[in-house]
């Protein structure tokens, strides 16, 4: 077998040699950007692409394109994508969208100091001139929710589903706590922490013990938030979400979304690009400078 | 503090949790009793899911949901068994394809079908008159307030054992899993019966997977188990390929995590990590204890070669 | 001097012809996939191909991504040699990060090589015991090693969530963010980058840009690491007395117990090394890739599966670690070859994830033809065999 694979490799790697180099040269503003869950996640990532797709029609196809690499979870993968991009030259900006990304970033922009790197969510910019950070200040919007939220408790009980305690998801939760004390100390904020982005099944069970536990509204972060959002529909109890709107899938049972805005910081980022400033600031999206948008559901 | 704990709906919440297990861990052991392992189960269970969820929220109809789970579910079966048991392939590595193309396939049709998470109204709960009024230890909410496919995994368990132990089938099935050479003499058709058990094995993946996107879910995401069936898997050993050991094992399982979303819904202050390892501790020490010889299917994983 | 005859170079073609088709019908219907998608399908697999071996810097890549895998398939093949199924190379890789990136840190003023060496032999150690755990829990208590190492798969995440998000948590972290990270390892604990020096005339007739190949990428003295082991590993199965003994259970646990063999003591040895080499997997993705361990709350994040597809490689290569070589080599291109017909072609990622599996699906199926030949050939005269329970490897030919 091991001569097997071996003499596979020459040949292919033969053949790979006479393989051509595409690369292009205009004046069209190209952004590659890498996430880890799919497009579609009505989500973290989801939030980014629909950015993207809204600066391409502000602008243009002819004026600005963009790669998107999703379903990167492995950070290394992440790591040879945003390589390759940064490596080829063709790319204006590079977007590594995920705080697992953040070491990436650290060990590779100063090996590409001509190349522009923008990545969240965090706030940290390493120091490095051609490094941007982006990060929600999704507690506001947590606040936001949390205070309506104990307005509108029957029970007094409210449950939270979060995938584990990190980076804006730690931040929406907490957000969330404080708004519900400040509007209604009494009330009793339930949350678990499931340790997944993606696990559904368990989600929803998490979901399910704080309905049987007495909760008659619910929230949660991150992509496993769909199992929930069916427990609040099922049950008819009413659902704060965040990160993408989850209207639809939600149905009469949303009250409100935090909606994360990336394109707010993305023209700026660009902008700056364009004019030779390839780093150095940190964003925050907050509902004051429209980053954050707070959408009401159809309850 | 302990009647907090151990509530009704913690048993009624491990009783939903075990189904999917039930029905994947049931249909793998009787590929295992005839020698296939079949790692491809949580592959196949996303793809039941899927196309039972796609049927569904076409029709509306929940009979062709769960028609088009078992169709798909027969149908990566029997490709499974033409790769393990026609081509001898080595089964470890080709469930493990068989998983990664179920994973990719399930979310891509998902995208270009469906898009972004939709819901279904699947199976609702049927209440079973006069049962489910039981207040006595809560039993009416436990056993008897479940949607219908719950009902058919729990009532899959002793027909699963009647097959296995009290039928010619089964006695075939077992047979081929111990000794295929001697059931090859006595004119029984190995690859047949491995055929068919792996057939049955997807089928009820298939429905496996259903049971979450049609019955108790829902909905529909990419990687919707996350690795449930890996689970699955691992809980036919815990089993020791007996249906109602499996079933033991599901719901041993599927308690601890349900009392683990228990505790962590009460903010008792327990590490969440610690908590949802739990259920994973829990099931390896249950074994060491309960530890005693196995029956393990002695041609399990080895193809039979009738030296042709 | 042998004599010279072209059969022995038509037997090797005919012997790699079925992984080519193999490959070429996986790759028929992946063009389905893609048509279906509105992709080009040549293009697809030209831009999987460059991805994977087009440029220096993708082959370093490739051959980064081998590295890991190359671990835990060597610990596999001694495993599955053994008799024991382990599922838990994940878990194990884990646990030999989270120990071997401990000891960096604590010795973080000792010199560079005293940091590699200790957090080397650390990771490994802790590897290994937890693998070993699952063989002393078969070997002791009946176990089935399946059952235990998918469940200790999980609590090790668990175990690194917690631990990045408390203990070992970057202090700056600690404030607003809160990603569960370690502290970055210091500059002189990380596995220094491998270069290779060629010949410049070689160099010239590439076309590369310098005779430094792999200066400029990540590829690290990992890869040399793995290799040296693998074939350590070799001659450690095949050559000596510890590994005849593990063996001798894999093949035939009654006929082990018979002969006198302590076997549970070698199904333990067998989990201890496989768990060990897994452990390597971790310590040295943390060494000389990542310098750090961080945790997305998912195994996936850190191992990037090379838990599993450490087995995939061994069994591809014919459960002998220096056949794993290649065989991870392999897998190492076509992950990061699909990576980039992501990029380049725009489709999603669960296509990728569909047509590796297809590509595993059809490889492995394919190697039933080479067996056959392989047994044919056998059939006639027989090597001279090493020991009596030690029927050779199906594929362990003599390349001399």
């Amino acid at each position: 077998m091991k001569t097997r694979f071996t003499l596979f490799l020459v040949v292919v790697l033969a053949l790979v040699s006479l393989l051509p180099v595409a690369r292009a040269q205009d004046d069209v503003f190209r952004v590659a950007a890498v996430a880890p869950s799919a497009t579609n996640d009505l989500a973290f990532s989801q939030s980014m692409y629909d950015a993207l797709v809204k600066i391409q029609e502000e602008m243009g196809e002819d004026q600005f394109q963009f790669d998107f690499q999703e379903g990167t979870f492995v950070v290394d993968d992440a790591a040879v994508a945003l390589r390759d991009w940064a490596a080829s030259g063709e790319y204006d900006l590079v977007i590594a969208h995920g705080s697992q990304y953040g070491s990436i970033i650290e060990e590779l922009a100063p090996e590409f100091p001509e190349v522009s790197f923008a990545w969240g969510t965090d706030v940290n910019t390493f120091g490095l001139d051609n490094v941007f950070a982006y990060t929600p200040a999704a507690d506001q919007g947590g606040f936001v929710n949390g205070a309506m939220a104990g307005f509108m408790t029957q029970s007094g009980v409210i449950g939270v589903i979060g995938p584990i305690e990190v980076g804006d998801a730690k931040l929406y939760v907490d957000g969330f706590k404080a708004g519900v004390a400040a509007s209604n100390p009494d009330a009793q904020v339930l949350v678990t922490y499931i340790q997944s982005f993606s696990d559904v099944p368990l989600a929803t069970e998490a979901a399910n013990a704080h309905v049987a536990n007495g909760a008659d509204i619910l929230t949660g972060t991150a992509q496993m938030v769909v199992g929930p959002i069916a427990v609040a529909k099922e049950k008819g109890l009413k659902w704060f979400g965040t990160q993408s709107s989850q209207a639809e899938l939600a149905a009469e049972s949303g009250v409100m979304f935090q909606i994360y805005r990336w394109e707010v910081v993305l023209r700026d980022i660009i902008a700056k690009v364009q004019e030779g400033t390839l780093g150095g600031e940190s964003y925050t999206l907050t509902l004051a400078n429209g980053g954050l948008v707070m959408e009401p559901g159809q309850q | 503090m302990i009647e907090q704990i151990f509530t009704a709906s913690v048993f009624a919440s491990m009783i939903r949790l075990a189904t999917p297990y039930i029905f994947a861990a049931l249909g793998e052991t009787f590929g295992q009793r005839s020698g296939v392992l079949n790692l491809g189960v949580d592959g196949i269970m996303l793809m039941g899911a899927f196309f039972g969820f796609y049927a569904v929220y076409i029709t509306g109809s929940l009979v062709l949901g769960v028609a088009a789970a078992l169709l798909i579910g027969l149908l990566l079966g029997l490709a499974t068994a033409f790769v393990s048991v026609t081509l001898k392939a080595e089964q470890g590595i080709s469930g493990i394809g068989v998983y990664l193309f179920g994973l990719g396939m399930s979310e891509l049709l998902f995208q270009r079908l469906i898009g972004t998470p939709k819901s279904v109204s699947g199976f609702p709960p049927i209440h079973i008159p006069v049962l489910s009024d039981i207040q006595f230890l809560g039993i009416g909410q436990i056993f008897f307030n479940h949607n219908l496919l719950v009902y058919v995994a729990f009532a899959l368990v002793p027909i699963s054992a009647f097959i296995l132990n009290r039928t010619t089938f089964g006695l075939m099935i077992r047979a081929v899993g111990q000794n295929p050479e001697a059931a090859d003499a006595m004119g029984i058709n190995v690859a047949r019966v491995r055929y068919m058990t792996v057939a049955i094995g997807g089928m009820l993946s298939g429905l496996a997977g259903a049971s979450l996107s049609i019955a108790l879910l829902n909905v529909f995401q990419q990687n919707l188990t996350s690795g449930l069936g890996f689970i699955a898997v691992a809980l036919v050993y815990f089993g020791r390929w007996k249906p109602f050991g499996v079933m033991g094992g599901a719901l041993l399982f599927s308690f601890v995590n349900a009392l683990q979303l228990q505790v962590s819904s009460l903010n008792l202050n327990i590490p969440s990590e610690f908590a949802v390892m739990a259920p994973y501790v829990i099931t390896i020490i249950a074994l060491v204890f309960a530890s005693k010889q196995t029956e393990k299917p002695t041609a399990l994983t080895k193809p039979f070669d009738r030296g042709e | 001097m042998r004599e010279f005859s072209l059969k022995p170079l038509w037997n090797r073609l005919l012997d790699i012809a079925p992984l080519p088709v193999a490959l070429l019908a996986a790759f028929a219907v992946a063009s389905l996939l893609l048509l279906a998608l509105n992709a080009a399908p040549g293009q697809a697999f030209a831009s999987m191909l460059q991805g994977a071996f087009g440029t220096e810097n993708a082959t370093a890549e490739t051959l980064v991504k081998a590295i890991p895998i190359l671990f835990v398939a060597i610990g596999i093949c001694v495993a599955f040699r053994g008799g024991v199924t382990n599922i838990g190379g994940e878990g194990q890789m884990i646990m030999g990060a989270l120990a071997g990136v401990t000891t960096a840190l604590l010795l973080k003023d000792a010199p560079g090589f005293v940091i590699i060496l200790a957090s080397i032999l650390v990771g490994f150690a802790a590897g290994a015991l937890y693998g070993g755990l699952a063989g002393f829990l078969k070997a002791y208590f009946n176990v089935n090693e399946i059952l235990s190492t998918i469940m200790l798969n999980q609590v090790a995440v668990q175990l690194m969530n917690y631990l990045l998000n408390g203990p070992l948590l970057d202090p700056s972290e600690a404030g607003l963010n809160h990603i569960p990270k370690t502290a970055r390892i210091v500059e002189s604990a990380e596995l220094p980058r491998l270069a290779l020096t060629v010949p410049q005339f070689v160099a010239n007739l590439f076309g590369w840009e310098n005779a430094e190949l792999f200066a400029r990428t990540r590829l690290h003295y990992g890869l040399l690491l793995a290799i040296v082991l693998a074939i350590v590993m070799y001659i450690l199965l095949w050559r000596t007395t510890i590994g005849y003994r593990i063996r001798a259970v894999g093949q035939n646990e009654r006929a082990a117990r018979y002969a006198g063999l302590n076997v549970r003591r070698q199904m333990v040895l067998a989990m201890l090394l496989a768990g060990g080499f897994a452990g390597l997997a971790g310590v040295v993705q943390v060494l000389g890739l990542q310098y750090r361990l961080q945790t997305d709350g998912s195994p996936l994040g850190f191992t990037a599966n090379a838990g599993f597809n450490g087995i995939v490689a061994a069994l591809f290569g014919g459960l002998n670690p220096i056949g794993a070589i290649p065989a991870s080599v392999f897998f190492g291109g076509l992950l990061v070859g699909a990576q980039k017909m992501q990029r380049d072609l725009a489709v999603p990622a669960a296509l990728i994830t569909a047509i590796n599996g297809l590509i595993v699906v059809f490889v492995v199926s394919s190697q039933i033809f080479s067996k056959r030949r392989a047994r044919r050939r056998l059939a006639a005269p027989t090597p001279p065999a090493t020991a009596p329970a030690a029927a050779p490897a199906p594929v362990q030919e003599q390349t001399a």
